[in-house]
C-alpha cells in the first residue's frame, strides 16, 4: 500500500508530511514509469496549487486528461494540432479542482480529441496498460486509467463520450464514474461530441469517485447545457446499502460476441450484490443493438463541426508553404489531424450533407429517442442497470488498429448510456487470465447516489478494486 | 410585353444589446481591432456558448410588433463553412425553427398608397468577424470584434414589385426596429444591412423567374438603385433571349451596376444541424404577456390617431411619426400647448405645432445635421413660442426670427420677444397714427384705391408692416385701413 492508492492515504501522508512531499512522491513515480507506460503527455513539477484550500482533496496529487483546459499549461487533446496550445484559461472542472486544493501533477495521455478506445490514437504515442505491457489500457481515457491504475496518484479526470471513462477503467481494474448528461460543466473541456461528452473520474474506489465529483458537479453559468439540479450528498449515498435495490440485469449486454469469461466473472460480482440484499431483475433492452449504428452517426456529426475551428488561423498547427487560403486550412488540418479524427470529421461531414441528412443524422437522432425511451422504460421497473462494461479484457496494442469497425463494436455496452445521457460506473469485478474485468452499472439521469450506494456495497464485499497491477519495471 | 419585377429582401438587424449574443464582450462599435473579443468570440478549444437573453427579448418584441406568432420552442442550428472572419468554422444561426414566424408589415408609399408586405420569419444569428485585406503588407488582418454580434435576419415573401415598394418597406423596418428599441439602425456603421433577392417575369400570373441575390447594399438610395439596375439587367438579358443564372450578384455604387460575385453551383452547402451546445430557446405566454404589456404604441398607430383624433393631414401624421424620437417631440410640444386649453381647440394647436416641427425646427436642425434628441430649442420652448402666435404677442412672420433667437441660445419666446422688442402692436390708437402718417406719405396711391384699384390695398399693408417692422397685428391693420380709407 502506498500513500498514492486512495484519497484517504493521501491525506493521511499530507496531514503529516505536507502536500509538496506528497506531490514529489508522485512526481517521481510518474517519471520513473513514464517511459514504459507513457500515460503523460506533459509533467507539471510545478503546477500552481491552492494553499489555503480545506477539504477532502486539498493537497492530494492527480492527473488530469490533456483536453481539460489548464491556464499557462499546454493542453493538446492528444494532437498534434494543439502540441503547442497554451490555454489562457481554466476549464471549469480545473478551476474547481484547483479552488479544492489538488495538485495536477501532468496531463493525461489519450485519444486524439477522444476520439479512440485504445488510446493508440494520440499523436504522443500509445499509452500500455499496467497489467500487461502489451496491450492497450483503453481509450480514449487510457493514460488517466493507466497513471491510476500504476499507483502514481489517487485520482484522474477523465472525459466519456461514448465510453471514455468506463473502458479504460474496465481494462485497468480500476473504477471510472460517468455522471449524467450535464450534471458536470463542460466548459473548457475539448469538444469531440458536444451532445454526448461528459466528465468523469477514475479512481480505485468508488468512495474517491464520489469524494471527487462532489467537487465537480454543479451547474455552470459559463456552460448552457448543464443542468441546475441540486447535487446530492454523495458521501452518504455512499453508505445506503442495496437492500431491497432493484438490479436489471440486462440480457443483452452479456450477449453475442461477449466473452463468457467475462460475463460468468460480472454474474458473479453481481451474486454478490445479490448477497448483500439487492434484488436482481432479468430484463432485455431491446434498442440497445442500434445504439453502435446511432452513435457512430451522431458523434462525428458533431465532431465534424466542432473541430472546424482547428483551421490554421488563430492557434494551433498551421502549415508552412501554403500558397492560399484553401490550402492553408488543407495543409493545416491535414498535417495536425491524425487518421482516425479524419475518418470521423469524414463520416461525420457526410451525414449532415444535403440529401443524406435525413437518412442518417436525423434517423440517428430517432434511434437516441427511442434508447433513451426504452432506458426509461427499464426504470420504471428497477433502481439500476448492470452488465459487463465491455464484451473482453483489453487486447493487444496493434490488435485492431487496422478494423476500426470491430474497434467501435466493442462500444457496444457503453454507448447507448450516452446517448441517454444517464450516469454509469464500471467497477472492479475480478480477473480473467489475469487482466481486469469490469462491472457497468446504469441509473437514470441523476441519480448518481444509486451508483454510489452499489459500488459502494460491491467493494465494502470484494477486494476486486484492491488487486493491483504487477509493479511496472522501469 | 410587360414585365413584372418581384424582390424579396433578407434584412440583417444588429440588435442593441450590450453583449454579444453568446459571450460577454461588448458589441460597441469602432473599439481597436479584437480589443472585443473573449475567448468564445475567438472559438478557443473548450469554449462554449451561452446565450444572451436580452437578445431574445428584443428579437421576440420585435416579433410581436409584426404581429408574428413567436415560437414557444425554437432552435440555434449551426452553419457550417470556413472563413478566417468566421472563428469557429460555423456560425450559429437558427434554420428549421426560427424565433419569430410568419407576420405583417403595413408598408405606406411616398405617393401615399399603402402595401402589406409579408414577413416570412426573422431569425437570431450571430455576426461574423471582418478580414481585412489592406492593414498589413501582404497578409490579412482579421478583427473579432463583430464576430458574435447579435443580429436577427428579418426574411420577406417575394411581394414586393418595384424598387419603390422594396426601399419603402425596408424604410418601415428601419423606422419600427428604432422605434422598439430593438435596434440603432445605423447603417454606416453596418447594424442595418439588406440583401435583395430580384427576379422578373412576363406578368403577374406567370411564375416567379429565376432570381438572383444582390448582396450587402448599405443605403437605402444604393438599394434602390441596385434593384432598379438589376430589374433592367434581367430584362434586357430576357429579351436578348439570355436567360437568367441564378447567382449572387455585388452592387458596385461607383459605376451603379451589379456584378456576379458567385453562382448556384459554388454554393457550399452549410450542413445545418440543432447546435448541441446550445438547448431551445423556451418562450411562455407570461414572457410574451410580459412583452406586450412594455409594447410602446406603434408608428403606424400613432400616425393613424393623428390623423383621426388631432385631425392631422396624412403627411403631417406619417412625417411625425417618422422617429420616436420626433414623435415624442412633438407629444411633449402638444402637451404643454394643450394645457389648460379645450379639447376642440386641439386640433389647431396640434397644426401648428406640426407646421413649426416639420418646417422650422426640422430645417434648423438638418442645418446642423442634428438629431431631434439634441435640438436647440426643447419642445417646451417650442410651445411658449406657439402660445405666443395663438395669443396674438406676435405674428406667425414675427416668430420665425424669435425662433432664430431662441436657436441660438437667446432664452425663451417671451425673454427673446422682450429683448428684441418683437411684441406685436394691437393697440388701435397707435397702429390709427401709423395708418394716418402712411396715407398722408402716399396721397397718389390713395387716390388709385379710391378710384378702384384693388390691388393697391396689398400695397398700402405691406408699407404699413414695414413701418412697424413687422410687429403691427396683420388683421388689425387691415380691418383699420380698410376703415379709414373707406
Amino acid at each position: 500500500m502506498s500513500a498514492l492508492d486512495s484519497i484517504a492515504e493521501a491525506r493521511e501522508f499530507v496531514s503529516r508530511f505536507g502536500p509538496q512531499a506528497l506531490a514529489d512522491e508522485a512526481l517521481a513515480r510518474a517519471a520513473a514509469v513514464q517511459p514504459v507506460l507513457n500515460a503523460l503527455i506533459t509533467t507539471l513539477p510545478d503546477d500552481p496549487v491552492v494553499l489555503d484550500a480545506a477539504g477532502p482533496i486539498a493537497g492530494i496529487p492527480f492527473v488530469h486528461k490533456d483536453l481539460f483546459c489548464t491556464q499557462g499549461a499546454r493542453t493538446t487533446a492528444g494532437s498534434a494540432m494543439l502540441s503547442g496550445f497554451v490555454p489562457p484559461y481554466d476549464a471549469t472542472v480545473t478551476a474547481r479542482l484547483r479552488q479544492a486544493g489538488a495538485r495536477c501533477i501532468g496531463k493525461a495521455n489519450m485519444d486524439e480529441f477522444a476520439m479512440g478506445s485504445s488510446n493508440e490514437n494520440s499523436a504522443f504515442g500509445p499509452v500500455r496498460n499496467p497489467w500487461d505491457l502489451s496491450r492497450v489500457p483503453g481509450g480514449s481515457s487510457g493514460g488517466s486509467a493507466a497513471a491510476v491504475a500504476a499507483g502514481l496518484v489517487p485520482f484522474a479526470t477523465g472525459s466519456d463520450t461514448g465510453g471514455s471513462v468506463r473502458q479504460p477503467a474496465a481494462f485497468c481494474g480500476i473504477t471510472g464514474f460517468k455522471p449524467s448528461y450535464g450534471r458536470v460543466s463542460r466548459h473548457g473541456m475539448i469538444a469531440y461530441a458536444s451532445s454526448l461528452d461528459q466528465a468523469g473520474v477514475l479512481a480505485r474506489s468508488i468512495e474517491d469517485c464520489a469524494t471527487v465529483l462532489s467537487v465537480l458537479a454543479g451547474a455552470d453559468p459559463l456552460d448552457a447545457t448543464s443542468v441546475d439540479v441540486p447535487v446530492d450528498a454523495y458521501q452518504a449515498a455512499l453508505g445506503a446499502g442495496v437492500v431491497g435495490m432493484r438490479i436489471g440485469v440486462v440480457g443483452s449486454m452479456f450477449g453475442a460476441g461477449v466473452r463468457p469469461e467475462v460475463a460468468a466473472t460480472v454474474r458473479s460480482a453481481l451474486a454478490e450484490l445479490e448477497r448483500a440484499g439487492a434484488i436482481l431483475v432479468d430484463i432485455d433492452l431491446a434498442t440497445l443493438a442500434h445504439a453502435i449504428p446511432a452513435y457512430y452517426v451522431i458523434a462525428p456529426a458533431e465532431a465534424s463541426s466542432n473541430l472546424s475551428r482547428y483551421d490554421g488561423v488563430r492557434y494551433g498547427h498551421r502549415a508552412g508553404d501554403v500558397r492560399d487560403l484553401k490550402s492553408l486550412y488543407r495543409k493545416s488540418r491535414s498535417e495536425g489531424f491524425g487518421i482516425e479524427v479524419k475518418r470521423r470529421i469524414l463520416g461525420g461531414t457526410y451525414v449532415l450533407s444535403s440529401g443524406y441528412y435525413d437518412a442518417y443524422y436525423l434517423r440517428a437522432q430517432q434511434v437516441r429517442r427511442l434508447i433513451a425511451e426504452d432506458f426509461a422504460r427499464a426504470f420504471a421497473g428497477v433502481d439500476v442497470l448492470a452488465g459487463p462494461t465491455t464484451p473482453d479484457v483489453a487486447f493487444r496494442l496493434g490488435e485492431k488498429t487496422e478494423d476500426p469497425l470491430a474497434m467501435y463494436a466493442a462500444d457496444i455496452n457503453t454507448v447507448a448510456v450516452n446517448l441517454a445521457g444517464l450516469p454509469a460506473v464500471s467497477l472492479p469485478a475480478g480477473l480473467v487470465e489475469g487482466l481486469p474485468v469490469g462491472l457497468q452499472l446504469i441509473a437514470p439521469a441523476f441519480g448518481e447516489s444509486r451508483l454510489f450506494a452499489a459500488g459502494q456495497a460491491l467493494q465494502q464485499r470484494t477486494a476486486f478494486h484492491q488487486a493491483r497491477a504487477p509493479e511496472v519495471q522501469s | 410585353m410587360s414585365w413584372q419585377c418581384v424582390i424579396g429582401l433578407e434584412i440583417h438587424v444588429q440588435l442593441a444589446t450590450r453583449s454579444k449574443l453568446f459571450s460577454g464582450a461588448a458589441t460597441a462599435y469602432g473599439a481597436d481591432p479584437n480589443t472585443q473579443t473573449s475567448w468564445v468570440d475567438a472559438a478557443l478549444p473548450g469554449t462554449l456558448p451561452v446565450p444572451n437573453a436580452e437578445a431574445v427579448r428584443l428579437a421576440a418584441l420585435f416579433g410581436l410588433a409584426i404581429d408574428a406568432e413567436i415560437a414557444h420552442r425554437s432552435v440555434f442550428a449551426r452553419k457550417n463553412y470556413f472563413y478566417p472572419d468566421s472563428p469557429k468554422g460555423y456560425q450559429i444561426s437558427q434554420y428549421e425553427t426560427p424565433i419569430v414566424g410568419r407576420g405583417v408589415l403595413p408598408v405606406r408609399l411616398d405617393d401615399g398608397r399603402e402595401i402589406e408586405v409579408e414577413i416570412v420569419r426573422a431569425h437570431l444569428e450571430e455576426d461574423a468577424g471582418k478580414s481585412l485585406h489592406d492593414v498589413f503588407h501582404g497578409a490579412t488582418g482579421i478583427d473579432l470584434n463583430r464576430a458574435g454580434t447579435p443580429l436577427i435576419e428579418v426574411v420577406s415573401a417575394p411581394c414586393l414589385y418595384s424598387a419603390e415598394e422594396a426601399v419603402a418597406y425596408l424604410r418601415t423596418v428601419h423606422q419600427l426596429v428604432r422605434w422598439l428599441g430593438v435596434s440603432d439602425g445605423n447603417m454606416a456603421e453596418g447594424s442595418f444591412r439588406c440583401d435583395a433577392n430580384v427576379s422578373v417575369r412576363p406578368g403577374p400570373d406567370a411564375p416567379l423567374g429565376t432570381r438572383c441575390e444582390i448582396k450587402n447594399v448599405n443605403s437605402f438610395r444604393f438599394v434602390e438603385k441596385a434593384i432598379e439596375f438589376e430589374i433592367e439587367r434581367q430584362i434586357r438579358a430576357l429579351e436578348n433571349g439570355e436567360t437568367i443564372v441564378q447567382e449572387t450578384r455585388l452592387y458596385d455604387a461607383a459605376q451603379n451596376r451589379t456584378r456576379p460575385m458567385r453562382s448556384k453551383e459554388d454554393a457550399e452547402d452549410y450542413r445545418y444541424f440543432p447546435d448541441p451546445d446550445l438547448p431551445p430557446i423556451v418562450i411562455d405566454e407570461a414572457f410574451l404577456d410580459g412583452l406586450r404589456a412594455s409594447m410602446p404604441e406603434l408608428p403606424r398607430a400613432r400616425a393613424t390617431r393623428y390623423q383621426q383624433v388631432l385631425q392631422l393631414s396624412p403627411y403631417d401624421a406619417f412625417k411625425l411619426t417618422e422617429s420616436r424620437a420626433l414623435s415624442e417631440y412633438f407629444e411633449q410640444a402638444l402637451s404643454a400647448l394643450a394645457t389648460g386649453q379645450p379639447s376642440t381647440r386641439h386640433p389647431a394647436l396640434a397644426k401648428m405645432a406640426a407646421n413649426w416641427i416639420n418646417g422650422e425646427l426640422a430645417s434648423a436642425l438638418n442645418d446642423e445635421d442634428r438629431p431631434i434628441e439634441q435640438s436647440r430649442v426643447a419642445p417646451g420652448a417650442l410651445a411658449g413660442l406657439i402660445r405666443r402666435i395663438d395669443d396674438n404677442t406676435i405674428s406667425g412672420k414675427i416668430a420665425k426670427d424669435v425662433f432664430q433667437g431662441m436657436w441660438a441660445g437667446e432664452g425663451g419666446a417671451d425673454a427673446v420677444i422682450e429683448a428684441r422688442g418683437l411684441r406685436q402692436v394691437t393697440d388701435t390708437g397707435a397702429i390709427d397714427a401709423m395708418i394716418g402718417d402712411l396715407l398722408a406719405q402716399f396721397p397718389e396711391q390713395v387716390t388709385k384705391f379710391r378710384a378702384g384699384d384693388e390691388k393697391i390695398f396689398q400695397f398700402l399693408v405691406g408699407q404699413a408692416m414695414k413701418a412697424t417692422r413687422g410687429k403691427a397685428n396683420p388683421a388689425i391693420v387691415n380691418e383699420r385701413l380698410r376703415a379709414m380709407l373707406g
